[in-house]
């Protein structure tokens, strides 16, 4: 007898469920590429058979950040940079719920990197979505990780002497088993990408172009997108580690120039997920850590046992 | 100061084993019917430089370490680095010996291993002069060879253990005993003849003029030999915890590893992550998803867990944390300890302080308040925090077996199932009140939901929010929601209050003049110190403090009001915990002056008791000790 009892539950599921029923409404600016994000979420949470109350999205601080204040689901809008770590845990106490981390790119690739660079590395299970408009929104249009070189803002005002950050190589170097870009103006490929995202049993990390007509005027809507994969200019094969590093390497290239590449480019279905691995070494629980706790039957150690090595 | 007790210590390099040995000789000393304390002073460093363990044995209760010692086993430092180039390194070897003389008492031993320290090192230290005028006995015993002759070397240890057996004039049974539990084999073979051979060439080739004996003793109940991390991990377990998030940190480390040598067989958790803001947000999100989880480090990692701990103020999230202080700033001394990090711990993070801090003084108060801070977390989903230092952390003392008989904790407080949400509020689109303004207890706390629970959904935000969590910065919902977190904490205080035995320590006389005040782990020397002072003739009453947050404002407020003047006695160089008293009761500044001590080492009772004379019988006196004496407000 579960103590969760929506997880797993069987039914028709509507889309309309995601939706929060009164308030509030998104305070996103018009023509922002976050709703792109919301929307292709609650499109792809039906589709792949999750109800709201079966799912926890994590996300960070930013505008980005207020993605599950318009997400009906379980949420827990953390601290700046901090999504994952709290993600993570959250799934290895109770391993049954769909995890979905989100951020934007100053969250994400900058405050956060070095918890992105070791969820990836430990191939933990969940999703993780970047809203990347290669600029910081919330805080009224400041460099970010990923501005491109020359980049003027308030902070920067003679240019952005900095080379912007690779999300893609970064994430596939770091170790993730699942790494893809899409575009917010892409909603078709967007769904698709995040369903796929959700249902990989690993670290699946989504760098979602989301524009932002506000603070990032001067930079393109991402339009127009090329999806690598149904383009015939580019061929490469997903599961290879190489050829996908240099795919990315190359959309990271062009994108400076104006050109959007999109898509999947790293699909490593083999690699055990974090949980997986821990079970193999004997440091997993079998069953979710979280059911214990309602368990009536369940046996607790106690200290008193252990004493024999101190006597 | 008397020679009932036997103080013993070991001294050599890192490495050498001394951790060990003391370990198991502490332990045959419990076995003997002895109440033990130990003691750990060690270097920053992994091999070599100068370590020792202390063991305070005797037959009265020994809560903290002596003044001074009365047995030195002196192994040498065999990591000494490159002894040819004493240009760089000057002589290590011998300094296991040579640094240890100032605090040994008249008329003590000293045993050293001639085979690594040499006749010409030890003349260059003027042993025999010093011996001399202390009444030392002084016994120089070949140990490296008597190990390599019949096992190896690294035994040299056992052969020292062996030779204090004999002058001390002890069973070898209980050290035996331990020695077949530790080894096996040819291992054990070679230790216990080393053992013996030592013990018997004492007795055989020296006559004894010392007084000093191992004194005896008798429990009579089985005694469990632990150290404050113990304590804490093993509070941890019972409390129900199965989740712990950390990043290595000295001396935090030490509960860290227990938990995760221990979690795996109990169906836990452990966690090594990437740095401390990692750490504490990893146990935030295991108890967001229904786990009982912790964190902790020390000063310096705790520093990043101050974002994580607001969350969880703000968020309602039960969480537990222990921070291990060491002396500070910065880097500060690694291996030190020090009671520098209350102020910061009390406050750090932004807004106003919402958790619990408890500051435990000894190992059974360890655990105790570990099992309590749980309880207490997930019944006002509070973060609350274990404050200790490197001394409690790594000091061994024995507890009866029967302390720890109890049954485990394991309840998640005020989290609801999914039965009990049904009958819950609810907003029109089906979202969960989580944070209703007023709810239906005295205690201020809104019942929790866990996700994955069916009627449940709900935001948690470390923004400002509205009952089902949504952000808001309506001023009648932020007053309503800053008032229930503060409220909460009041209602702690009437718990621990009125339904809890006091975590306070009170010793002396119940009704005295002076107060002696101390907090966390000065505990055991104060309490010696108080106990001296009133056989003196004086009349002294003391309390240790354990609540720091929320503060026990009756029971200090009653305390200063029985006292006409009292010292409060702390490991830290701005009175921090005066500073607290002070700011929670906003009166007595007149009445309080301060002990304090900061250069690495904790008090010994008997320089609380010259800070007590200093302090009212002749302020114009400095102290010998290196303490610092902070006189009273208008002073």
């Amino acid at each position: 007898m579960s103590a969760f009892n929506a997880i797993g539950e069987e039914r028709e599921i509507d889309r309309d469920e995601f939706t929060p029923g009164v308030e509030p409404q998104p305070t996103w600016c018009p023509g922002c590429g976050d709703f792109g994000v919301l929307k292709s979420l609650k499109q792809a949470l039906p589709e792949v058979g999750r109800t709201p109350e079966e799912v926890l999205t994590v996300t960070g601080i930013g505008c980005s950040g207020k993605l599950n204040s318009y997400l009906d689901t379980y949420g827990f809008h953390t601290i700046h940079g901090r999504s994952l770590p709290v993600a993570r845990a959250a799934k290895l106490a109770n391993p049954e719920l769909e995890v979905i981390a989100a951020g934007g790119d100053g969250d994400g690739y900058g405050i956060g990197g070095n918890h992105w660079i070791h969820t990836a590395r430990e191939n933990h299970d969940i999703t993780y979505i970047v809203f990347n408009n290669e600029i910081f929104g919330l805080t009224k249009g400041q460099t970010s990780p990923t501005s491109p070189k020359g980049h003027k803002s308030k902070t920067q005002p003679s240019g952005s002497a900095k080379t912007p950050l690779r999300p893609l190589s970064m994430s596939l170097n770091a170790g993730a088993s699942y790494v893809a870009r899409t575009a917010a103006v892409n909603p078709n490929q967007a769904k698709e990408i995040i369903k796929e995202a959700i249902e990989h049993d690993g670290f699946a990390h989504v760098d979602f172009l989301t524009q932002c007509p506000t603070w990032n005027k001067d930079a393109r809507q991402y339009v127009p997108y090329i999806d690598v994969q149904e383009s015939d200019d580019y061929d490469f094969d997903v599961t290879d580690r190489r050829e996908a590093a240099e795919m990315m390497h190359e959309t990271e290239d062009v994108l400076k120039e104006g050109t959007v590449l999109t898509g999947r480019y790293y699909v490593d279905d083999d690699r055990p997920s974090y949980q997986q691995e821990k079970a193999a070494v004997g440091e997993m629980p079998d069953e979710p850590l979280a059911e214990r706790y309602f368990d009536d039957d369940a046996e607790w150690e106690r200290s008193y046992d252990l004493l024999d090595r101190h006597t | 100061m008397s020679d009932d007790e036997l103080i013993w210590r070991i001294a050599g390099g890192s490495g050498d084993g001394i951790d060990s040995t003391s370990q198991n000789f502490a332990k045959a000393l419990m076995r003997s019917g002895l109440n033990v304390f130990t003691h750990r002073h060690y270097p920053s460093r992994i091999r070599g430089g100068h370590t020792y363990v202390e063991i305070r044995a005797a037959d009265k209760d020994v809560q903290s370490r002596g003044d001074g010692y009365n047995f030195l086993l002196s192994l040498g430092d065999s990591f000494a680095r490159n002894p040819q180039e004493e240009a760089y390194y000057g002589n290590e070897e011998i300094k296991p010996l040579s640094e240890n003389l100032d605090e040994l008492r008249e008329g003590g031993i000293i045993v050293y291993d001639e085979g690594l320290i040499s006749e010409e090192d030890v003349e260059a230290i003027n042993l025999e002069e010093r011996a001399e005028e202390n009444d030392w006995h002084v016994f120089p015993m070949d140990l490296r060879g008597l190990a390599k002759e019949h096992g190896r070397e690294v035994m040299r240890n056992t052969a020292g253990v062996g030779v204090t057996a004999a002058l001390l004039d002890m069973e070898l049974e209980h050290i035996e005993d331990l020695m077949s539990d530790a080894m096996s084999d040819d291992i054990l073979e070679a230790n216990l003849e080393i053992l013996h051979e030592a013990y018997d060439t004492v007795n055989e080739e020296y006559d004894f003029e010392h007084d000093l004996r191992a004194p005896t003793g008798d429990h009579g109940a089985e005694q469990a030999l632990l150290s404050g991390s113990n304590a804490i991990a093993y509070g941890a377990i019972d409390g129900g915890c199965r989740f712990i998030a950390g990043y290595p940190m000295t001396p935090w480390t030490d509960v860290f590893t227990i938990l995760s040598q221990n979690f795996p067989d109990m169906g836990g958790v452990s966690e090594q992550v990437e740095d401390e803001i990692a750490a504490a947000a990893l146990a935030v999100g295991a108890s967001h998803a229904g786990v009982k989880a912790m964190s902790g480090s020390s000063g310096g990692g705790f520093a990043l867990m101050s974002e994580p701990l607001g969350l969880a103020e703000m968020t309602e999230t039960p969480l537990v944390l222990v921070e291990s202080m060491r002396a500070g700033p910065s880097t500060g001394m690694p291996t030190k300890p020090e009671q520098g990090d209350l102020e910061f711990v009390l406050y750090t993070s932004q807004g106003d302080s919402s958790r619990v801090v408890f500051a435990p003084g000894n190992i059974e108060e360890a655990y105790e308040q570990t099992r309590l801070a749980f309880d207490i977390a997930w019944e006002y989903q509070i973060p609350t925090i274990i404050i200790y230092d490197q001394k409690l952390s790594g000091e061994n003392m024995n507890v009866d077996v029967e302390f720890f008989d109890r049954e485990p904790e394991p309840g998640l407080g005020s989290t609801m199932t999914e039965e009990e949400l049904k009958e819950a509020a609810h907003d029109a689109s089906g979202k969960f009140h989580r944070f209703q303004h007023e709810p239906d207890n005295d205690n201020h706390v809104s019942p929790r939901s866990l996700p994955g629970q069916k009627g449940g959904r709900y935001l948690a935000t470390g923004n400002e929010h509205s009952p089902v969590g949504h952000i808001s910065e309506d001023p009648d919902n932020r007053v309503f929601q800053m008032e229930r977190r503060v409220q909460k904490l009041e209602a702690i205080r009437d718990e621990l209050d009125e339904e809890r035995p006091s975590n306070q320590t009170y010793f002396g006389e119940d009704d005295a003049e002076y107060g002696i005040i101390t907090w966390g782990s000065s505990q055991g020397a104060v309490v010696e110190a108080v106990e001296r002072l009133n056989e003196q003739g004086h009349s002294v009453r003391g309390i240790s403090v354990s609540d720091m947050m929320p503060f026990p404002e009756q029971e200090m407020t009653e305390f200063l009001e029985s006292v006409d003047e009292a010292m409060v006695v702390e490991m830290n160089a701005t009175a921090q915990f005066r500073g607290l008293i002070q700011k929670e009761l906003g009166r007595f500044g007149e009445k309080l002056t301060s002990l304090l001590k900061y250069n690495g080492n904790p008090f010994e009772p008997a320089e609380v008791v010259e800070g007590y004379e200093v302090n009212l019988e002749d302020g114009d006196r400095e102290p010998t000790a290196q303490v610092r004496i902070e006189p009273a407000a208008g002073d």
